[in-house]
């Protein structure tokens, strides 16, 4: 009995929201009386992978199959529950990313597992019960889940756990094959294209958002957006009408129909605070609003705000943070 | 070619969120259910796409009890050409898949459609699932989806990019934006909508995998702090100190 943990690896580098899932799967390992192995995924080097140590991992396996660079859902099933086997999991543990959640579901079926995503809380273990804790109702609610199988797979929210960094930790890394075959890659993408990130933070990932909406009045403003995130070292988003109207591409709409985000700090500037935009916001842990008007629903659901023009606090705001220095 | 199109019966996205006394259930008295969002992308795409191909079918399937009826017959009213509803309580994840998958066996669907996730569990699990129980591969989420004879081609979305990804059918998507501009049904398709088959079926299968204890509401918010936008730096300050966020 073990607890397995899926680490994703970008670019030689473990993801922030892997370090915090392979944190929680190391302290369900704790609760339970066991160690956590690591499966990674992804392109790292081993000593990236060693330094998985400090998030509590004993041990990461990972195959050289050189096509797991980019994400194949087929192969990474095969893999994760190869390793599942291998290292007789009781728990598998990985990130609530689209990876995540692709590869969950079926590996879900294969392993015969109790599924739960969106988890943002450690387990309840007691006795025989295992409870985990989820958002519901597009962050309107949350709901305790009792997975009932023998064998459970949680899917971590970002930012919902703290990593852990207990320095000079090392894991041991191992070679793991699960014997890919060609029919394994069916789903192996064609073409792989990422996205230009303002100030190189990818908005899925980030603890800190900067976003705007229609009352920044044009794309031509968004300097002040960018300038703001970039002195945070946030990632920049927008409303839908702004994606809509060509201001910003798609792939920074957040929202009920765009991209959920969880991050510690959200500042939304010139955003009205429609309940289709809340829906994708509103599990942020801070909530900054700046507005002109102060009836904007927005000011609801924030815990800091400015009743203002944006054209006049932003510059303000990004002058304030480097003279945080 | 035979689509089969998954839609999820869902609160309206600005339902106020309360629950039974028990905490058990969510409560639906006075809350007005629609198709869910997402399902909408799944829904309107294989219509499109059977329209361009100048044949087939596409047929929806909901897991739920009778009084998801009225948002089966607006699918039907947008374009689909009949219905499926398996008649049981969607009790989670894993139990709704496997109904889906029962169906889409019997009736040897080529393509499973569905939307990303439902805005009620936010589960994001059903597409994985009936990929996985049926054998095909599932692509989730996408983005963009196009057919040429038995080939897919379609946009996953994935962390900071998206891969194009080919498949043959049989395959299973879940379905986001921009995938397509969701249809509303025009007095027509309403008028048709009453006349097409809607089967109802019993379920089958193991059960559910999950259960849930107790649903909560997240803490209150304790209110906003309004800084006065003269001094608009002392919010910084306030992140820094008071917040810890930065
Ligand atoms: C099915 C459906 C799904 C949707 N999904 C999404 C979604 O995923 N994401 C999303 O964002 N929306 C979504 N919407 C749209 C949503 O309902 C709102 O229309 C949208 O969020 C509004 O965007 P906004 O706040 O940027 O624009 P507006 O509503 O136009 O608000 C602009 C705000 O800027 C303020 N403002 C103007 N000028 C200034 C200034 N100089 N300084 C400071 N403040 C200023 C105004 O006071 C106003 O509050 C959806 C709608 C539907 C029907």
């Amino acid at each position: 009995m073990s607890v397995l943990v899926v680490v994703e690896c970008d670019n030689g580098e473990v993801k922030k929201s892997s370090l915090e899932v392979a944190s929680y799967g190391s302290q369900v390992a704790q609760l339970l009386g066991t160690t956590a192995t690591a499966i990674a995924v992804g392109v790292a080097t081993e000593a990236n992978l060693a330094q998985l140590g400090e998030q509590g991992i004993s041990k990461v396996l990972y195959d050289a199959e050189p096509r797991l660079k980019d994400f194949v859902n087929g192969a990474y099933t095969k893999l994760i529950a190869a390793a599942a086997e291998n290292e007789q999991a009781q728990v598998i543990v990985l990130a609530n990313s689209n990876i995540g959640a692709a590869v969950g579901s079926r590996l879900s079926v294969r392993l015969k597992a109790s599924l739960a995503t969106n988890v943002v809380e450690l387990p309840k273990v007691d006795g025989g019960k295992f409870t985990v804790r989820r958002g519901a109702y597009s962050g309107k609610a949350l709901a305790d889940v009792i997975l009932t199988g023998d064998r459970k797979i949680i899917a971590v929210k970002k930012n919902s756990i703290e990593a852990l960094h207990n320095a000079g930790q090392a894991a041991t890394v191992e070679q793991f094959s699960a014997q890919l075959t060609d029919a394994d890659f069916a789903d192996a993408p064609k073409q792989v294209v990422m996205q230009e990130q303002a100030g190189g933070v990818l908005l899925p990932e980030a603890d800190k958002v900067v976003s705007g909406g229609r009352g920044m009045k044009g794309p031509e403003h968004w300097n002040l957006i960018e300038d703001l995130a970039k002195a945070l070292h946030a990632a920049t988003a927008c409303s839908k009408p702004v994606s809509d109207a060509d201001w910003r591409p798609h792939h920074e709409h957040v929202g009920q129909t765009g991209i959920t985000v969880s991050p510690n700090l959200y500042i939304a500037c010139g955003i009205s605070g429609a309940i289709q935009h809340l829906a994708g916001v509103n599990s942020s842990k801070v909530i900054v609003v700046i507005n002109k008007d102060p009836e904007a629903p927005f000011f609801k659901a924030a815990d800091y705000g400015i009743v203002g023009d944006v054209f006049d606090v932003l510059p303000k705001l990004t002058q304030a943070v480097k003279e945080l220095g | 070619m035979k689509f089969l199109v998954c839609i999820s019966n869902v609160p309206d996205t600005t339902t106020k969120i309360t629950f039974t006394p028990d905490n058990k259930e969510f409560n639906k008295a006075g809350v007005q259910f629609v198709i869910n969002p997402w399902d909408e992308y799944a829904l309107t795409r294989a219509i499109e796409l059977k329209e361009a191909q100048g044949s087939g079918t596409v047929t929806v399937i909901n897991v739920g009890e009778a009084d998801t009826e009225p948002n089966i017959r607006k699918a039907l009213a947008i374009g689909a050409d009949d219905a499926i509803r398996v008649n049981a309580k969607p009790t989670d994840a894993f139990f709704v898949a496997e109904q889906i998958a029962n169906v889409a066996k019997e009736g040897a669907y080529d393509v499973i459609l569905m939307g990303r996730e439902s805005i009620d569990y936010n589960g994001s699990q059903v597409h994985g699932m009936v990929g996985e129980l049926l054998g095909i591969p599932t692509v989730a989420p996408a983005m963009k989806l196009d057919m040429s004879g038995n080939t897919a081609t379609l946009e996953r979305e994935i962390e900071g990019g998206k891969e194009i990804v080919e498949v043959n059918t049989p395959f299973v998507a879940s379905c986001q934006q921009p995938m397509c501009e969701p249809r509303i049904p025009n007095m027509r398709g309403i008028m048709t909508a009453r006349t097409k088959p809607l089967k109802v079926v019993e379920p089958v299968g193991s059960g559910a995998r999950t259960e849930v204890a107790e649903y909560a509401l997240p803490p209150k918010k304790q209110g906003v702090k309004l800084i006065p936008a003269e001094s608009a730096g002392e919010l910084i300050k306030l992140l820094r100190n008071e917040a810890k966020v930065i």
